[in-house]
């Protein structure tokens, strides 16, 4: 017995061991209550970090927060600057036939300087908005608003009615959903700039495509003028750029890669406006003096589009090789097989194939057989087997149907009954398809 | 024993009451399983939902939340809910959050059955089980 306190020896140890049990609960619990805001927590991160269904992922973040400190009813809104909104999202237990509530932007910012706030504790402008709503929040029971801030901007506004035990939140859980609720603020604004990044990119395209689109008509007005100074060939640059398109197309080259090489058509004779007129218009065929004036329009067109930034590949390469030959028996710069660019072995063939097509002051256009025979006599050595099949594959389609007519369209001026030169189609794919297929295996 | 075909959510009927088993872990997902499955049951009109947690080993946020939307429709529907099967952890859990103010937890499932007005469980023949 202690005679001071008046309990027994047996008492005190019962009440010490009572007191170690409650300290151990009371630790316990406190254990138990930061593991479960840790895994909200972690929780969070991960519903967050869904980007792919925005309001999906706003739901599933409430509703964590709901459940970290069992609050009953509540909803998230996200705040709406243009239209001074905050547009409710997700809510539980809670009746929003307005899914909208107004707010000024004056009201916006007072809320987004407070961290969390009661009913009761709102003050200046931030009691004027929950006057405003006092109506709502009521009818809702709604006790806690948290203001959704990123870089002191409001970007949504939790409202949080009684928590399940029905007791006052503690300091310990207005810090707890503060930092959930920070998390879900930065989730809104990254959703937000995600959206202004796919707006800009889109307008971007937008311009990209109207800038490609003043190209292709600036490139097609000039492919006029080219042929404007030499009377005879008038529309050849952009037939080219056509004959050119449908080989390329045939050959399986991508879209941007067919709108590259059809351009290119277009661009290849530029280099001709620095031939003297009276050469290019002469009706006779070129004396030596002339030719060598002629030959110099590759490399001057080269000269002339490559300080020009492009939107497609080699644009200017295909000006200065569309004269080259396959034996290196071409111009300018002699180069042999592999060595020249693909593109300009297909405007080799579209050049060449437009120029017999057509009339010239010295001569008049060749019938279609003899066009065909001259690819058979020049495969090899000024063309490209490849390109000469994927022109024949591409002209047979389109006589049985099977493409849409662009060569025959082209040629219709000129030619009848350009069906008739099948069968000779088909002797050039079957005498050059293999060795093309053995080269282009070889590359 | 009926398996709900999509949901996968585990349920029985005892008389008026609804036997609903809850997965191993209680979240986001199988959380929403088990609020579909109590609301059907609900407006099936059942006058009591046993929420059997035997599997359940843990329980996060959101099906803390999903739990209380159950709550709130039992409330709604004035139909008892019972928790049952529940582990030490989760029962502190729901301790300490104040879940056990509008839910009680039973040991078991006879427990649970035992709660409920014999009217109520032992009524008509079991059905799905």
């Amino acid at each position: 017995m202690d005679r001071a306190s008046g309990i027994s020896t047996r008492r005190r140890k019962r009440i010490v061991v009572l007191c170690e049990t409650q300290e151990s609960y009371c630790m316990e619990s406190n254990n138990q209550r930061l593991l479960h805001t840790f895994a909200a927590l972690a929780d969070l991160g991960q519903e967050i970090a869904n980007t792919a269904d925005f309001e999906e992922m706003l739901r599933s973040s409430f509703h964590l927060l709901l459940g970290s400190v069992a609050i009953r009813r509540g909803a998230v809104a996200q705040y709406d600057r243009q239209r001074d909104t905050l547009r409710i999202i997700s809510a539980r237990g809670i009746d929003t036939p307005d899914t909208e509530i107004q707010i000024d932007r004056k009201h916006a910012r007072a809320l987004a300087d407070r961290g969390s706030l009661t009913l009761n504790d709102a003050t200046a402008e931030a009691a004027q908005f929950m006057e405003e709503h006092q109506e709502f929040f009521a009818s809702a029971e709604i006790q806690l608003l948290l203001p959704l801030v990123v870089h002191d901007r409001l970007t949504g506004l939790v409202l949080l009615g009684e928590k399940a035990s029905g007791e006052k939140f503690t300091e310990e859980d207005l810090e707890t959903l503060a930092a959930l609720a920070r998390h879900i603020a930065v989730g809104i604004n990254s959703h937000h700039l995600l959206g202004e990044v796919k707006r800009k990119a889109e307008e971007n395209q937008r311009l990209y495509d109207g800038l490609r689109t003043i190209y292709k008509e600036t490139v097609r007005a000039f492919a006029a003028a080219i042929d404007m100074k030499d009377r005879y060939t008038q529309g050849h640059s952009v037939r080219v750029g056509k004959y050119s398109e449908v080989i390329a197309r045939e050959m399986g080259w991508s879209d941007n890669e067919v709108e590259g090489i059809t351009i290119a058509g277009y661009l290849h004779d530029i280099g001709k406006l620095i031939v003297d007129l009276s050469v290019i218009n002469s009706p006779e065929r070129f004396s030596a003096k002339d030719s060598a004036e002629m030959s110099k329009h590759p490399a001057a067109g080269y000269e002339i589009l490559a300080p020009i930034t492009h939107p497609y590949a080699d644009i200017p390469l295909m000006a200065r090789y569309h004269h080259e030959r396959i034996d290196g028996a071409g111009y300018p710069d002699g180069l042999k097989g592999d060595q020249i660019p693909a593109g300009a072995k297909i405007v080799t063939l579209a050049d060449s194939f437009d120029a017999m097509t057509t009339d010239r002051p010295y001569r008049k256009r060749l019938a279609l057989e003899d066009v065909l025979l001259d690819f058979r006599a020049n495969t090899g050595s000024q063309f490209d087997p490849a390109v000469v099949c994927a022109f024949c594959r591409a002209f047979l389609k389109e006589i049985e149907g099977k493409k849409e007519r662009r060569l025959l369209n082209l040629l219709h001026r000129n030619y009848d009954n350009v069906e008739t030169v099948s069968p000779l189609l088909n002797q050039l794919l079957s005498e050059f398809e293999v060795g093309a297929m053995a080269a282009s295996t070889a590359n | 024993m009926e398996t709900t075909g999509a949901t996968r959510i585990q349920a029985r009927c005892v008389g008026d009451t609804a036997i609903i088993y809850a997965s191993d872990y209680l979240n986001k997902l199988t959380g929403e399983r088990i609020e579909r499955e109590c609301k059907n049951q609900l407006e099936a009109g059942r006058h009591a939902v046993v929420i059997n947690f035997r599997d359940t080993e843990l329980i996060n946020s959101i099906g803390v939340s999903i739990l209380m939307g159950v709550i709130d429709a039992a409330e709604q529907s004035e139909a008892r809910l019972i928790f049952c099967d529940v582990n030490t952890q989760s029962a502190s859990l729901f301790e300490m959050l104040g879940l056990t103010k509008h839910v009680r937890i039973a040991m078991d499932e006879d427990e649970a059955l035992s709660w409920i007005e014999p009217q109520e469980s032992r009524r008509g023949v079991a059905s799905g089980s």
